[in-house]
C-alpha cells in the first residue's frame, strides 16, 4: 500500500509556463518558465515558483493570476495531475501552459486569492470526502487549527511521510491507526469519486488526434458517492463506471436480472437499501461490457486515474485505496464514445 | 424505512418528488411569484436520457428592491415566464413597480440536490440593472453581458437587512462563492453542512414524527432557507392539502 502511495505524491508534470504575449512589456520577452509539478497539488500554488520568472516584465497593476491551456481558463482547484489528464488526451511532455497576472475571467472561473483559497477549498473537500465516508464531519471538524495546517502544508510540499503523520491525527472509530495507509471504505459503504466525462462525439484513431476541449461546457461532471456493496463479490472499476452514469450505461438491464431494475432508479418506493443493492449487485451480474453487446451501448474509449490506465477489471477498492488523493477523493478522467443515436 | 432515528436528509428520488410537491404548493399559495420550474440535467448532452429524474428547481429574474432608505421588499416580477434552460431565447416581460429612489437587484435561486451531503443546497446570484441600457433587463443573456454581476460583499449588502443578520448570527447558514454543479460558472452557495442537523430537529420539534412525509421536506426546509434570501413563504404552504 505504501509503494502505491509514493507512486502517486511523487507524480509530477513538467511544466512550461509561458507569460500571456498580451502582458509582456519588455524586449525580448521572457523565456518560459519550467516547472516540476506535482500531480497531487494545484495550480494556484506554484506561484511562488514561477512569479521570479516575469516580476519584471508584468504591466503595472494587481496581480489576479490564472492559468489557461489552449484558450480554456483552468480551474485552480481542480489537482493538476487531473487537469493533465484531462486536458492532454496525448501526453504532453512538457505540459504549455500559459499563465496570466491581469484580467481575471471572474465571469467563468471562482475567485482565487492564493493559497489560502486552494487551502479553504481542499479542507471543505477533505470534510465532504469524511460526510461521504463517515456520514458525519466529525474527523475534520475535530481537528484543530494547527494540525489542518500542518495537514495541509504536507500537500503543498508533497511531503507524504508529513501527510501521514498529520493525517494519523483523522481518528475514526472504526479505522485503523494510520489512517493514510488504511481506510475501512466499510463504514457506510461509500466511495468520495470525482468524475470528469468528456464525451467525445468523432471517432478519432490516435489520441494525437483528439479535438481539443474549448469549453468546460464539454465535460460533464459529476460529483456522487460511489455505493458499493461487498458480499464477497468483486466490484470492479468497469462497474463503479457504470453504476456513477447509469444515464448511460442502465439500459442492457434484462429482466432475468431482476428486481434490481435500474431503470426504476427514479421511482418512490426507492429506499436506500434498494438503490445500493440495485447499485451494486445489479451491476456484478452483468457481464463485462466492452461494446460487444450492442452497437449502441457506450464505449469507454479512455480512463485515467493518477495518470494511469488501470485495467476495467481492476477492483474498485484496490483503486479506491491506492490512488485517491490527499482529500480522499477518487479523481477519474473518461472519454466517453456515445452512439449518436444518445447523444443531443 | 426502517431506521429507528432519521438522520434528516433524503435520497435523491425523494428530492425530486418534494420538489415537484415544493412546486406545486407554491405556484397554489403564492401565485404572486412567478413559479419554481423543473430544470432537467439536459444540459449535460450525455445525460439525455427521461429515466433519470436528476434536475434542480429554478426561480429566476426575481426582483428585490432596496431602497435608499434600507427598506427592502421583494417585488414581483410582471409576467415572467417559465424559463427553459433548452430555450435561450426565452425572454420575460419584467417590469418593476415601485417608486424612483429604489435599485432594483434582480436574483436568480435555484436549488439543486447534493448527492454528497444528501440534502438541498440552495444556489443563488444576483445582478443589478445598468441604467445605460434598460433593455438589457428583457433577456437573461444581453443582461449578463451589459448588466453588472454582483460579487459576494455586494450581495450581502443587498439582502434584506434582517436576513443579513440572520446570516451572520447563524452557525448554521453561511454564504460562499463556488461554481455551479451544471452551469461551470461562479454562483454563490447558501452552505449545506448542519443542513440535515437543523432538518431533524425542524421535524421532532414541529411535526412530533421521528420521520416525515418526504414529499414536505422541500417546504420545510425552504420555510428555513427562504428568509435568509428574503423570500418568505406563505404559512398555507406549510400546511397538508
Amino acid at each position: 500500500m505504501k509503494e502505491a502511495q509514493e507512486f502517486v505524491w511523487m507524480g509530477a508534470i513538467p511544466l512550461q509556463i509561458h507569460l500571456h504575449e498580451s502582458e509582456v512589456t519588455t524586449v525580448p520577452p521572457p523565456p518560459p518558465a519550467l516547472i516540476l509539478a506535482p500531480r497531487i497539488g494545484y495550480l494556484p500554488l506554484l506561484l511562488p515558483l514561477i512569479k521570479p520568472y516575469f516580476s519584471s516584465t508584468l504591466p503595472p497593476g494587481v496581480d489576479t493570476v490564472w492559468f489557461e491551456y489552449k484558450g480554456l481558463p483552468l480551474k485552480w482547484y481542480i489537482p493538476t495531475g487531473v487537469l493533465f489528464d484531462l486536458l492532454c488526451a496525448e501526453p504532453e511532455r512538457p505540459w504549455n501552459l500559459t499563465i496570466h497576472f491581469r484580467g481575471y475571467p471572474s465571469h467563468l472561473l471562482i475567485p482565487c486569492e492564493g493559497e489560502d483559497s486552494v487551502k479553504w477549498n481542499f479542507i471543505n473537500s477533505l470534510k465532504e470526502a469524511d460526510y461521504i465516508i463517515n456520514g458525519n464531519c466529525k474527523n475534520v471538524m475535530h481537528m484543530s487549527q494547527s494540525d489542518q495546517l500542518e495537514l495541509w502544508n504536507s500537500v503543498v510540499n508533497a511531503n507524504l511521510e508529513a501527510f501521514i503523520r498529520s493525517s494519523s491525527k483523522l481518528k475514526s472509530g472504526t479505522i485503523e491507526d494510520d489512517y493514510a495507509s488504511k481506510i475501512s471504505w466499510m463504514v457506510l459503504g461509500k466511495v468520495p469519486v470525482r468524475l470528469y466525462v468528456w464525451n467525445v462525439s468523432e471517432d478519432f484513431g490516435d489520441m494525437e488526434d483528439a479535438p481539443p476541449i474549448d469549453s468546460w461546457d464539454r465535460i460533464s461532471y459529476v460529483n456522487r458517492p460511489l455505493e458499493i456493496h461487498r458480499e464477497g463479490k468483486c466490484f470492479t472499476l468497469h462497474d463503479a463506471i457504470k453504476t456513477l452514469l447509469p444515464e448511460l450505461f442502465g439500459k442492457k438491464r434484462k429482466p432475468s436480472e431482476g428486481e434490481n431494475d435500474e431503470q426504476s432508479f427514479g421511482s418512490e418506493e426507492e429506499t436506500k437499501n434498494n438503490r445500493m443493492t440495485e447499485e451494486g449487485e445489479g451491476n456484478i451480474s452483468q457481464p463485462l461490457e466492452t461494446g460487444s453487446t450492442a452497437d449502441d451501448d457506450p464505449e469507454i474509449k479512455l480512463l485515467r486515474i493518477q495518470g494511469i490506465e488501470p485495467k476495467l477489471e481492476t477492483p474498485i477498492s484496490w483503486v479506491a485505496n491506492h490512488l485517491r488523493h490527499p482529500e480522499n477523493f477518487l479523481h477519474v478522467c473518461v472519454y466517453i464514445k456515445v452512439p449518436s443515436a444518445k447523444s443531443l | 424505512m426502517n431506521e429507528s432515528a432519521w438522520d434528516g436528509t433524503l435520497s435523491a428520488s425523494e428530492f425530486s418528488a418534494s420538489a415537484q410537491a415544493f412546486a406545486e404548493k407554491w405556484k397554489l399559495n403564492n401565485p404572486a411569484y412567478p413559479p419554481w420550474t423543473w430544470v432537467k440535467s439536459l444540459e449535460v448532452p450525455i445525460f439525455a436520457t427521461n429515466q433519470v429524474e436528476e434536475g434542480y428547481l429554478s426561480l429566476e429574474n426575481v426582483c428585490i428592491v432596496k431602497s435608499n432608505d434600507d427598506e427592502v421588499a421583494s417585488c414581483v416580477e410582471g409576467e415572467a415566464s417559465l424559463y427553459d434552460k433548452e430555450d435561450e431565447e426565452s425572454t420575460d416581460s419584467a417590469t418593476l413597480s415601485g417608486n424612483d429612489n429604489v435599485q432594483p437587484y434582480y436574483f436568480d435561486f435555484h436549488i439543486i440536490y447534493s448527492a454528497s451531503f444528501r440534502v438541498p443546497v440552495l444556489y443563488f446570484r444576483a445582478y443589478c440593472s445598468d441604467e445605460a441600457y434598460p433593455s438589457a433587463l428583457l433577456s437573461n443573456q444581453v443582461f449578463l453581458a451589459d448588466g453588472r454581476s454582483l460579487g459576494l460583499n455586494e450581495i450581502e449588502s443587498v439582502l434584506p437587512a434582517n436576513s443579513a443578520k440572520v446570516l451572520l448570527e447563524s452557525k448554521w447558514t453561511f454564504i460562499t462563492q463556488e461554481e455551479h454543479p451544471y452551469l461551470n460558472r461562479p454562483w454563490c452557495k447558501l452552505h449545506p453542512c448542519g443542513s440535515s442537523d437543523w432538518m431533524k430537529l425542524l421535524f421532532q420539534a414541529v411535526e412530533k414524527v421521528d420521520r416525515p412525509a418526504m414529499e414536505l421536506y422541500l417546504v420545510s426546509w425552504f420555510s428555513v432557507v427562504g428568509p435568509v434570501i428574503g423570500l418568505g413563504i406563505p404559512i398555507q404552504m406549510l400546511k397538508e392539502p
